[in-house]
């Protein structure tokens, strides 16, 4: 389970890349895992790291100086694409990152990420494009980042307002899961349990 | 309801499954079917087990191991350590929590999407999921199937049930008829290619019209598997006499009464003359040509005998960025032909392609040649039951005698963490779902295809088109169950 979601003021780490998809995010080979830890290093393994672990150079974005402890990751549209690997947020939570800004995330890719406390704001193409320019000009730009009251400020004291599924706003606010919402309405699974008979039985064995 | 509106089939669906919704708050979504495997479920059950609850419907639950299983002989041990713990994870659970698994040595193990649809587990109307993106293939069905992560899968395990929001509706209308040559795969390959792999965000997409109506289960299952490659979830076809037929007996697959009673209930599934979709495209399968891609994803795709198109000509910034960096992993040229570009892999199999159907085509090329001098040709069948059915028929010894790799079932080299993988450099023409950067090896190149340009390609050692081998006119007509 996340920690709630609490105000919080940083840098950014600019990624322009569009089309992300989870197989750079995190490639296949670090999915043998059977915990969510240890996934930082995976993160991004083959934009970062030669064969022999070393730093690629000129070194990645996340690697170059003053990006660690960054905790908004600014993206190209489509962030996140293709497989559903939940350890793409896993590994970018474990590297620090709370918030994304994109134009747009593939689907389960956010799905995934606000269960993980790591919140895809979307941003419409102007305000992206303007934020980019914004790094470009002042690459230690502070951003303020407040889900309560859905928006983000900017250094020049403008804000750039946000919309959020409300039910994930208030799941993310206060660190809880989906699980323990589901678990609360067992009494209307039983009755349409009762009302509808399993489709299939994989324990009676095939007919 | 006594007015009735039109309704698509998955606002049916849909609503046949909303257990509960509270205002503001998501559907409670009751899931009829739930796949695992190895890669995606373990920390599911660990999460389980940490809250001290149980799996609620294991009898609506069944485990396979695939993604990360060596595809050679089988007798021998795991050389790798981490995937060895990963599937004996997998099974100590399944054990603990009462799922049937079907692993290593069971008949019926192979990849999760291919086997559902052989057991007959698979059924119109129903809600599917899986820790696995291309858990859309279910909806060649008449079902409403798509990928979760591992944090649903826990609450899929603990509830039977997910929260989702209702879905919007894309409608891909396919009219006309394929051309010999030109199969299910160029059909996706086409639709991404012109929507691009975030035009179906959000989105169910209903596949319709006489092309998809025309195409057997095997290949719907081919379209609809690659609806995520669209950015859709998920994608179905409404369920029709080909749909019954393939399911009929099947082992889980109901009898007797009980099936006339499904089949009548599944007879109004189909989407209501009137309804409306949020979204929709129409493509003129006449008009399609085998298609590959060039690029490292899959709306990265051209016409086979088409050129890779120019940086140059991209209006829009980031979609030159884009394309440049692509042209350079794969070291492409702008302008270049993509026919006659150098292979060094050819990989048939996948969740995609990797069904007896597929074989079929694949073999109906190789027979009575052989493989082009310096191309590594694997076949990897979709699951154990595809490989006794090509060992029955002899396509194995087909591929065999083109000197091509005949390999157990698994997901093999389309994800490559098993060790079947591409080296850094090489080129290969793949008939699964991904061109990603490093999907089939680390430094690895792809060109995704159809079964027919892959074989006709491992024996020309260039990407050659299908339509050009003699007698291709009847090859075209390989389908089968």
């Amino acid at each position: 389970m996340a920690e709630p979601f609490r105000v919080f003021t940083s840098k950014v780490v600019p990624l322009p890349a569009e089309n992300v998809d989870t197989d750079q995010i995190v490639p296949a080979r670090y999915l043998k895992v059977t915990t969510k830890e240890g996934l930082a290093d995976a993160l991004f393994r083959d934009w970062r790291f030669e064969e022999d672990g070393s730093l690629k150079e000129p070194p990645f974005i996340l690697d170059q100086p003053g990006m660690a402890g960054r905790r908004i990751l600014l993206v190209g549209d489509n962030f996140g694409a293709g497989s559903s690997r939940e350890h793409a947020p896993w590994a970018l939570s474990a590297w620090g990152v709370r918030v994304i800004l994109s134009t747009s995330y593939a689907d389960i890719f956010k799905s995934n990420s606000l269960k993980n406390g790591v919140l895809p704001i979307v941003v419409d193409p102007a305000t992206h494009a303007r934020l980019f320019d914004l790094l470009a000009t002042d690459p230690d730009a502070e951003l303020t980042v407040d889900l309560a009251e859905q928006g983000v400020l900017l250094p020049d004291g403008s804000t750039i307002d946000f919309d959020i599924d409300p039910f994930a706003k208030q799941m993310i606010l206060a660190g809880t899961d989906e699980l323990g919402y589901l678990l609360s309405k067992e009494p209307e699974i039983d009755a349409w349990e009762a009302s509808h008979p399993p489709r299939i039985d994989s324990l009676a064995g095939a007919r | 309801m006594s007015t009735a509106a039109p309704r698509t089939i998955v606002e049916k669906i849909w609503t046949d499954h909303v257990v509960t919704q509270d205002p503001g708050a998501p559907a409670v979504l009751a899931i009829d079917l739930h796949l695992i495997h190895e890669v995606t479920s373990p920390q599911a059950f660990s999460a389980l087990r940490a809250r001290g609850i149980g799996v609620r419907r294991p009898h609506q639950t069944v485990a396979t191991a695939d993604h990360s299983i060596p595809t050679t002989d089988r007798s021998l041990p795991f050389i790798d350590a981490m995937a060895l713990a990963q599937v004996n994870q997998l099974e100590a659970n399944c054990a603990e929590f009462g799922i049937p698994m079907h692993g290593i040595g069971d008949p019926s193990q192979g990849i999760v999407h291919v086997i559902g649809p052989q057991m007959g587990l698979t059924q119109p109307g129903m809600t599917i999921v899986c820790g696995d993106s291309h858990t859309s293939t279910h909806g060649a069905f008449g079902a409403l199937a798509f990928g979760i992560g591992t944090s649903e899968v826990e609450m899929v395990l603990a509830t039977q049930t997910l929260l989702q929001r209702d879905p919007k509706t894309y409608e891909v209308r396919v009219d006309g008829r394929l051309t010999p040559g030109v199969s299910a795969k160029d059909i996706i390959l086409a639709l991404i290619a012109r929507i691009g792999i975030g035009g179906g965000t959000g989105h169910v997409f209903e596949y319709t019209g006489d092309a998809i109506r025309g195409l057997t289960m095997e290949q719907r299952m081919t379209v609809c598997n690659m609806s995520i490659e669209g950015g859709a979830r998920a994608g179905l076809i409404a369920p029709d006499d080909t749909t019954f037929e393939y399911v009929h007996g099947r082992p889980y697959a109901p009898a007797g009464a009980a099936w006339d009673r499904a089949v009548e209930a599944w007879r109004r599934l189909p989407t209501d003359d009137g309804a409306t979709y949020d979204k929709s495209i129409t493509i003129d399968a006449d008009a399609l040509e085998p298609m590959v891609t060039y690029g490292t994803n899959p709306g990265m795709g051209i016409p086979i005998t088409s050129r890779v198109p120019s940086p140059a000509d991209q209006a829009d910034p980031g979609q030159r960025r884009a394309l440049e960096h692509a042209l350079a992993y794969m070291d492409l040229q702008p302008g270049q032909e993509i026919l006659g570009q150098k292979v060094d892999v050819v990989f048939v199999g996948s969740c995609t392609n990797g069904r007896i159907s597929d074989l079929r085509l694949a073999a109906s090329v190789l027979k009575d040649r052989h493989v082009a001098d310096g191309v590594r040709l694997m076949v990897v069948p979709g699951s154990d039951e595809v490989k006794r059915e090509a060992e029955r028929e002899g396509l194995s010894d087909i591929f065999k005698a083109a000197g091509a790799d005949w390999r157990e079932a698994g997901c093999s080299m389309c994800i490559a963490m098993n060790g079947d993988q591409l080296r850094p450099g090489q080129y290969a023409v793949s008939t699964s779902n991904r061109n990603f950067e490093g999907r089939q090896g680390k430094g690895g190149r792809t060109f995704l295809a159809s079964p027919l340009t892959a074989a006709a390609s491992a024996i020309a050692g260039v990407v050659a088109d299908p339509r050009r081998l003699p007698g291709i006119e009847t090859l075209a007509a390989v389908g089968g169950r």
